[in-house]
């Protein structure tokens, strides 16, 4: 990149790209065409630089000055004004919610304050499509140093020393995976790498492969180095396009420079990589599902033994990792395992990317060292809740994982603590939830989506989560009764005890979760008929204050069922028993008449 | 189920993307995703062309259709119109945009409007949870929608000026 | 290591490496219950999807219930099948499979012979506590198999059957979730699809899903019109499994009894679909002959090998899945259909009445005779050959229905002239058995000489395909055995690869052969039950004072009196037949 004077860092990963990246990239190259500046500033298309919250963003090199929400229009101002006048373009920065104060330098910003990037750390940084900005922070080295200086089992020993275990979801020992993979003989093995990112709310893995593809093309390569494997499969989202692309482009780009292919850095290590397209199936991010996949078959689990590393995709040794795995190991080859494992906590080392999303101020991609705590990263990443309200809790785990209360805002995250507190470290999605959340509601909602995402084929996933939805939805619509709480409990435990795979055997953890954190909120709905959140439709109640109603005949004209009575000049009256609770009188009261309890 | 006859170039487009992947059952998805690309769907016909090419039985095609979200035997409206439920929209308001394009266009979710110009689909996360709750109109994003909003974007459609003037998030 | 110790239910036990905890278990009298598990051993058919997790066990150390069907056993392995976790975890899971399953047992089809009930009662189920939505589908009647896909449970064993047993590929499961549910493709009828009939789905399915067509009301009303003659057939299989419908030992020969049942169920004439076994050995040894005869000739228009074809479902087998071969089989008719065909000709005839007035009426091991009797080639003027076609279940209904106290009923014999038969006409039930019969009569004409044994063991087995080597005098006649369509096949694509060494192939869809068939009392997953109908077939054999199908003297006397001889024009015309191309 050392050629031009100035570079223009713009984002162009598909949040971004949602909100007319493109226009502001084409608008730059035409003003940078216009005012002769071709030879001096270069526009890089990089991948997410993780504060999607403020997209689109514009970073300026090298004096690293990070505009936000930038849209076409601003183009212009910040060519005129910040490269060809060197001045700042004050409305376009960051500013601080505390202090009031605009911050220019990235670092400064509390979002990435707390952050350590080591999954991400080129997103945002290079163009994705081009190897060589790849190649120039280190890429590919730790391949080349492999290759020319380590077996496959001193690979592996440095790995299994990082102690980096999956981040995909169940946390395995990421080199012992390999250990035992290298172990299973057979006279071909397969590399998957896992891309079918499924949880709702969670988007680790495309920023990743958006904007950085090379590395987990690099790790896949030393995967099959060790492991003995010539073959890699990358099974990706078809809902994923952009990610699919510079995946294709970056594969082609490596076969160009000799990194994949044929007898790679001449030292007789074959690997190519193919990829493999997922169907939207969520199931399938399951190892044992995504290999039937893969082989053109339903997405159904299989009971393991035998694990895919013994018996996998065509039946043959098969080790499956996850994006975000794959990430980090070029560099724990880089920088040394000792290096990686002084990272995190005792049990979980390194960093974990995070989707944060939700009722947060900084929505975005997160990357933080293991034990960081929920509060650090709710708060003084995250800036806090939107709007100003009352924190009620983050979920934690996808569709897997479980709520959890303000009770554990000072706990360290790591996969352990996670678990003991009732949820899991899933692949990384982070929702916090307000005070206007409903935790029966969102219970519900992720048993909608366990629902539709189950396979079908054992009893307890099949049958079960579809009751625990029925329960739950009658709760929802102010018909539950106090026994159906106990009936969740049983059942629950039942579906994680009995399930086949991890789908079902972790999809009541949203229940458990809820209920065990919140259970006063699950009483209210049985006992009391209301719901605390004001979410639960069927339990709101539309009333009109007689002493405030000053008779305007606006909500008796407006509403659609005709629920609403009453002469003119004298208080209204909304019968409950038409009333459909649409909300319309309430919006157009003018007087505040009308309360929702 | 009406059965439609495939014109002589359609039947030849299904045998050679197959072959393109070397007719192996394995490579059914595969298959799939290519077809449903050239084709706009799978219906039965379609399929069971595939399951003949592939040397499988139209079952198992029909089961793997059936199984994977993605693939279609309905035929999408002229602007599949795409609603993310994923959980940070979720939060952020998604059921309420998903009621309110069901209310306007008067379909319900995987139907098509009777002229055929939309179709309403859920979808899970697509990955751009900072503009939650999202919205797509076959490649255009909308971020941030409000319910109030839903009308104007239809109108965009509906006036056959698709996206020009899409709303910036 | 080649065996481990481990404890199940406090008992220690040593038991070879690779053993399930569901063998493990039944070793020492353990029965822990399943549902879709399902093993024929012996047979090489084993349907383990480990998805309706009835069978869960609590193994120490464990994070969770493991399945006892697909778990193997490990050193020091600690099970408990009964703990109060298991129990519970075992109950709600039938709970939640009942909550998705309509409760009409009084009224099912499969009421009594039900595994899903048996098991309900098992495991005591007095209430289901997550009562819901319910899965609707709708009916699917065909002309053999009825699929009320609302009693389907997902233990897939007839997708099993279907696909890897039989690579006939009807059936998938289809949707995911709560609405997946076993179906053939676009959840269009079994009529419309390439379904054989074979029965097999109906076979092993634990609930009354899949169930044949009821004839016996048909039967009942022909049985009571004064109008009508109506006789009937029975098939080898019949008479070495209708006794266990009586709750008496498998394998148990019931022939004398089954005779007298159908006489006091009031048939006019009882008559044996072997004597048609008998007659099928003349036209198809004959033809087989020929052919063999004119290939060794050099006749290049003659194709070897020939293919038996008595079985109906392994014809439409053909017809859809090889119709380029459709030639290779012989083209004698299955012995119900020439049974039929000489009923209505040469027995209508003695008895002086019209085809119309004769009710002609089957009992058979097999499903897909239904539907061969509904095959318009097999009709004249619209009148079939062969009028109902009713398997060894709805006879065993029929016979209960009329008060008959089946165990204490005399031994009775068949009525002549259609119900003399051979031994070799009886090992039509069972694998190896139509090509062993084919061998004595064959062997005789072919050489003029008299077998030097009847018994051909090198024929018999339940190996799914087997192939063995005949001194025809001197002429070594090749012979090849495929038992389960998944093995005809694979000998199928050897001839179309020009890879085939046999002169002579028989195939018989079911595994085990008719003894095997889908229209048998239900085995419940015990290959035991075949292997001892299998010897008893083989028992009825060595009774028997004539053994060769050409000795038969009503067969004689056929060919005397009314056929002229085998593979004659009149012969031909009612003896034999075409096949068709259905892929279209």
């Amino acid at each position: 990149m050392s050629d031009y004077k100035m570079h223009l860092l713009i984002c162009s990963g598909t949040g971004c790209k949602a909100s007319e990246s493109e226009d502001i990239i084409n608008s730059f190259t035409s003003l940078i065409d216009e005012f002769g500046l071709e030879d001096e500033v270069q526009i890089v298309r990089t991948g997410c630089f993780g504060f999607c919250e403020k997209g689109p963003i514009v970073k300026v090199l090298p004096d690293n000055t990070f505009y936000v929400r930038v849209s076409p229009g601003d183009t212009e101002e910040i060519l005129k004004e910040h490269i060809v006048k060197g001045r700042t373009v004050q409305r376009l920065l960051y500013t601080d919610p505390v202090t009031n104060e605009n911050i220019s330098d990235s670092k400064g910003i509390g979002f990435y304050k707390k952050q350590i990037r080591i999954a991400l750390r080129n997103c945002g940084f290079i163009n994705p499509e081009n190897i060589e900005e790849y190649i120039a922070r280190d890429g590919y080295m730790a391949l080349g140093k492999c290759l020319a200086e380590f077996t496959p089992e001193e690979t592996i020993q440095e790995i299994k020393e990082s102690g980096l275990r999956g981040r995909g979801g169940g946390g395995f020992p990421t080199g012992l995976k390999w250990e035992i993979t290298r172990k299973s003989e057979a006279d071909q093995k397969y590399v998957v790498c896992n891309a079918d990112e499924g949880d709702p709310g969670a988007f680790m893995d495309r920023s990743i492969l958006e904007g950085d593809p090379h590395s987990v093309l690099e790790a896949m390569a030393i995967c099959g180095y060790c492991i003995g494997a010539d073959k890699g499969l990358v099974y990706i989202r078809a809902e994923y396009p952009l990610a699919i692309e510079r995946l294709k482009t970056a594969i082609k780009q490596a076969r160009e420079y000799g990194l994949l292919g044929n007898d790679i850095m001449g030292a007789k290590f074959n690997f190519d990589i193919e990829l493999r397209y997922g169907a939207g199936a969520f199931v399938c991010g399951e190892e044992t599902a995504l290999i039937h996949s893969m082989e053109g078959l339903r997405g159904e689990p299989t009971f393991k033994p035998p694990f895919p590393s013994v018996s996998g995709y065509m039946g043959k040794p098969t080790n499956v990792n996850n994006v975000e795995t794959f990430a980090n190991i070029p560099v724990i080859l880089n920088k040394g395992a000792n290096w990686f494992n002084k990272i995190g906590t005792e049990k979980s080392k390194g960093t974990k990317v995070f989707a944060l999303a939700g009722k947060i101020n900084n929505v975005g991609l997160i990357e933080v060292p293991m034990g960081t705590t929920l509060r650090e990263v709710i708060y003084d990443i995250g800036g806090g809740i939107k709007n100003g309200k009352e924190f009620k809790s983050v979920q934690t785990g996808g569709p897997s994982g479980g709520c959890l209360t303000k009770d554990f805002l000072d706990t360290p995250i790591d996969y352990d603590n996670l678990i003991a507190a009732g949820s899991m470290m899933g692949s990384g999605g982070m929702i916090v939830m307000d005070e206007d959340d409903c935790m029966v509601s969102i219970a519900r909602f992720y048993l909608e989506f366990t629902l539709e995402e189950s396979c079908g084929k054992c009893t307890p996933c099949r049958v079960g989560n579809k009751r625990l939805h029925e329960i739950l939805d009658k709760i929802t619509k102010g018909k539950g009764e106090v026994e159906d709480i106990e009936r969740l409990r049983v059942l629950s435990s039942v579906i994680k005890d009995a399930s086949l795979c991890g789908l079902g055997q972790s999809s009541p953890n949203p229940v458990l979760s809820t209920i065990a954190n919140f259970e006063n909120e699950y009483l209210a709905h049985v006992n009391d008929g209301k719901c605390p959140a004001g979410q639960c439709k069927a339990l709101l109640k539309y009333e009109i204050a007689e002493d405030l109603c000053t008779g305007c005949t606006l909500c008796f004209r407006n509403c659609p069922v005709g629920a609403i009575t009453g002469e003119r000049r004298q208080p209204h009256f909304i019968d409950q028993s038409i009333c459909i609770k649409c909300g319309v009188c309430f919006e157009k009261c003018k007087f505040d008449a009308i309360t929702l309890t | 189920m009406p059965k439609i006859k495939l014109a002589e170039n359609t039947i030849q487009l299904i045998k050679d993307t197959c072959a393109e992947f070397g007719n192996k059952e394995s490579e059914l998805i595969n298959v799939l995703h290519q077809v449903q690309h050239k084709l706009g769907y799978l219906p039965a016909e379609v399929q069971e062309v595939i399951a003949k090419e592939l040397k499988t039985s139209v079952a198992k095609v029909y089961g793997v259709v059936t199984f994977y979200s993605f693939f279609t035997m309905i035929p999408h409206g002229e602007n599949p119109i795409s609603i993310c439920m994923g959980t940070a929209c979720y939060v952020r308001g998604a059921e309420q945009v998903l009621a309110e394009f069901k209310r306007q266009l008067k379909v319900e979710v995987g139907e098509s409007t009777s002229d055929g110009k939309f179709s309403i689909n859920c979808l899970r996360c697509v990955g751009a949870c900072g503009l939650a709750p999202v919205v797509t109109v076959g490649e255009k994003v909308y971020g941030r929608v409000a319910p109030s909003e839903v009308k104007k974007i239809i109108a965009e459609y509906r006036e056959g000026c698709a996206g020009d003037d899409a709303k910036s998030a | 290591m080649d065996t481990i110790n481990l404890t199940i239910d406090n008992k220690s036990i040593v038991v070879k490496n690779g053993t399930t905890i569901l063998e493990a278990a039944s070793g020492i009298g353990v029965h822990v219950p399943t549902l879709c598990h399902m093993k024929l051993h012996d047979l090489n058919i084993e349907n383990k999807p480990g998805g309706c997790r009835v069978c869960v066990v609590e193994v120490e150390g464990r994070r969770n219930l493991a399945p006892a069907c697909c778990t193997e056993v490990a050193e020091g392995m600690v099970v408990n099948t009964h703990s109060i976790r298991a129990i519970n975890a075992r109950r709600t899971v039938m709970e939640l499979i009942l909550s998705d399953h309509p409760a009409d047992c009084l009224i099912c089809a499969k009421s009594g012979n039900c595994e899903l009930q048996d098991m309900a009662h098992q495991l005591g189920i007095r209430e289901i506590h997550y009562q819901g939505e319910q899965s609707h589908y709708r009916e699917d009647t065909s002309p053999a198999i009825i699929r009320e896909v609302d009693k389907c449970i997902m233990c897939r064993r007839c997708e099993m059957m279907c696909n890897e047993v039989q690579t006939v590929g009807v059936l998938s499961a289809i949707n995911r979730g709560f609405n997946s549910v076993v179906s053939p493709a676009f959840e269009m009828n079994l009529d419309h699809s390439v379904c054989t009939y074979c029965g097999q789905c109906v076979a092993v399915c634990p609930t009354g899903a899949l169930t044949e067509v009821d004839e016996t009301g048909n039967v009942i009303r022909a049985l009571s019109d004064p109008s009508k003659t109506v006789i009937v057939q029975t098939a080898p299989a019949v008479r070495a499994a209708l006794g266990e419908e009586f709750g008496m030992e498998a394998g148990t020969l019931v022939t004398g009894k089954l005779v007298a049942s159908l006489k006091q169920l009031g048939f006019d004439y009882v008559f044996d679909t072997d004597f048609a076994a008998d007659l099928t050995i003349m036209e198809e040894g004959t033809e087989l002959l020929n052919r063999l005869s004119k290939h060794l000739s050099g006749d290049k228009d003659v194709k070897l090998p020939i293919l038996t074809s008595c079985c109906p479902a392994w014809v439409k087998f053909f017809e859809h899945q090889f119709p380029e071969m459709k030639d290779i089989p012989s083209t004698a008719r299955s012995p119900q259909q020439m049974f039929g065909s000489i009923a209505k000709t040469y027995f209508a005839d003695k008895l002086g009445i019209n085809r119309e007035d004769l009710v002609v009426v089957s009992i058979m091991p097999c499903v897909a005779k239904k539907y061969e009797c509904g095959r318009e080639e097999f009709k004249t003027n619209d009148n079939p050959d062969v009028d109902y076609a009713l398997t060894t279940r709805e006879l065993a209904a029929l016979i209960k229905i009329s008060n008959i106290d089946f165990r204490t009923l005399p031994n009775e014999t068949f009525d002549n002239p259609l119900g003399e038969s051979t031994g070799a006409a009886v090992i039509f039930g069972t694998t190896g058995g139509v090509i062993e019969a084919a061998v004595r009569t064959a062997y005789e004409i072919h050489t003029k000489k008299e077998l030097p044994r009847i018994d051909f063991a090198e024929l018999r087995g339940m190996e799914g395909i087997r192939k063995a080597t005949i001194d025809f005098d001197g002429f070594p006649l090749k012979i090849g055995i495929a038992h389960g369509l998944g093995n005809a096949r694979k000998l199928l694509e050897d001839i179309q690869a020009g890879k085939s060494e046999f002169h002579a192939i028989e195939i018989m869809s079911c595994p085990g052969g008719c003894i095997g068939g889908g229209g048998q009392p239900y085995h419940h997953g015990n290959a035991e039950v075949l292997k001892k109908r299998q010897m008893a077939i083989y028992q009825e054999d060595k009774n028997k004072v004539i053994r060769k199908s050409h000795e038969n003297p009503y067969i004689i006397e056929l060919y005397e009196e009314f056929l002229g001889e085998p593979m004659s024009e009149k012969a031909h015309h009612l003896l034999h037949t075409e096949y068709f191309d259905r892929t279209e």
